[in-house]
């Protein structure tokens, strides 16, 4: 660090968030050419770190955890429910893979271009979100087009108008794409949870969603465990927050094509 | 989520609420510090360090930009920490806390006082400096000196 003990204290600084303006502009300009700069200054922050282990206090609230717990759990659902779909035509197969690509497109570049906005105050950070951007649409469409893909089609058991929904799993990834239409509204706070069923065990939660005013919706790579073979998939009515286990009768189910 | 919750909440908790000694605002920050490790999981990584001391980091400066009603100046992906010890274990963060607590305490006064008004209430050097009536180079100094005092005794 020899040459660098002009910048040794004003990193220790750095670390602690100190720096605003102009001074940190000029740090920022000699750590992009100094590796050894960088690596200081990673260690000057776990420094920090270690200043972080003297608060003693109390635990948190419990009701903090459960306030987190529900935010996580609208976060995984909201961006994932479609946008109304223009198209009139779902039926045949080529309407239903254009209307797949135009939504998983649209959704994918709605939530990177909000994480776009935010990076663009770094210039590093705006190339990173591209390539993630990148790999999010690749991952996104892997289960449209792989032909590995189980195309599960599911039809009401009911005699009434036709509710349908099309699964797409590609389990290798754990990565779902799901569509439905005709799907009658619901009552306030109630919604429809879509549920893998595995060939072994009880079913599991692969995504919450509301029919729009026409009775679409969809569901886009919900979290799921890691490839879970896929004997079928169904749909109940929950809670709008979702259950972790179907709490009324099955409403459509299907099993794989 | 809740795993992650479970293991380091308290010590995020903790860390914010020693910033901003309110429980309501520390709330506020435990919960915003979770989403976002939520929203960009890769924003940590870990083959360079610890989460908890991540988060520890992450929290603080959030709780400093919230107390100083400024706008945040690093995006969490860019918060990269090296050899920290792990936090996760309630055991070894007692263990770890003691063992910083007795550090500041053989601390000189001057370094001690110094080193917690840039961390604990985010002052800038040019404040600390206006405070205690030091040269601005000697409140850098001391900063970094009381930083690197620290990591001796963790590598001992």
């Amino acid at each position: 660090m020899s040459g660098h003990e002009q910048y040794a204290d004003d990193l220790a600084l750095y670390a602690l968030d100190a720096l605003r303006g102009e001074d940190r502009a000029r740090v920022d300009s000699h750590l992009a050419a100094c590796a050894d700069c960088r690596l200081e200054l990673e260690h000057l922050r776990g420094d920090t770190a270690l200043l972080a282990l003297s608060a003693a206090g109390p635990r948190p609230p419990l009701r903090a955890r459960q306030r987190l717990l529900d935010a996580v759990a609208l976060e995984a659902r909201e961006p994932r429910v479609a946008q109304t779909s223009t198209r009139p035509s779902w039926w045949g197969w080529l309407g239903w893979a254009a209307t797949v690509a135009v939504v998983v497109f649209g959704l994918s570049l709605w939530r990177e271009n909000s994480a776009l906005q935010q990076s663009l105050a770094s210039m590093n950070s705006r190339a990173v979100e591209n390539r993630r951007e990148l790999e999010e649409l690749r991952r996104i469409t892997a289960p449209i087009l792989d032909p590995e893909t189980q195309r599960v089609t599911l039809v009401s058991t009911k005699a009434a108008p036709q509710p349908q929904g099309k699964a797409f799993y590609l389990r290798n990834r754990s990565s779902l794409v799901f569509l439905a239409n005709n799907m009658p509204p619901l009552p306030p706070r109630k919604a429809y949870e879509l549920w893998l069923i595995p060939v072994s065990g009880a079913p599991i939660p692969a995504g919450v969603f509301k029919p729009d005013a026409h009775g679409s919706a969809s569901v886009v790579n919900p979290l799921l465990p890691a490839a879970v073979e896929a004997k079928a998939f169904a749909i109940t009515v929950e809670n709008e927050n979702g259950a972790t286990a179907p709490t009324t009768p099955i409403l459509m189910m299907g099993a794989g094509e | 989520m809740a795993q992650l919750y479970d293991r380091y909440s308290s010590i995020v908790y903790a860390v914010a609420l020693r910033v901003l000694g309110d429980t309501g605002a520390a709330e506020d920050v435990l919960q915003e510090v979770f989403l976002q490790l939520w929203r960009k999981p890769s924003a940590f990584d870990a083959a360079r360090g610890s989460l908890g001391s991540w988060l520890a980091v992450i929290t603080r400066n959030r709780a400093i930009d919230f107390l100083r009603k400024r706008r945040p100046e690093t995006d969490i992906d860019d918060v990269v920490l090296s050899v920290a010890p792990d936090l996760a274990g309630d055991a070894e963060r007692a263990r770890a806390a003691e063992k910083v607590r007795g550090v500041m305490g053989t601390m000189a006064p001057a370094q001690r006082s110094t080193l917690e008004m840039a961390y604990w209430e985010g002052m800038s050097h040019s404040e600390i400096a206006d405070k205690i009536g030091e040269p601005l180079g000697t409140v850098k100094t001391r900063i970094r000196a009381g930083l690197i005092t620290l990591r001796k005794a963790f590598q001992g």
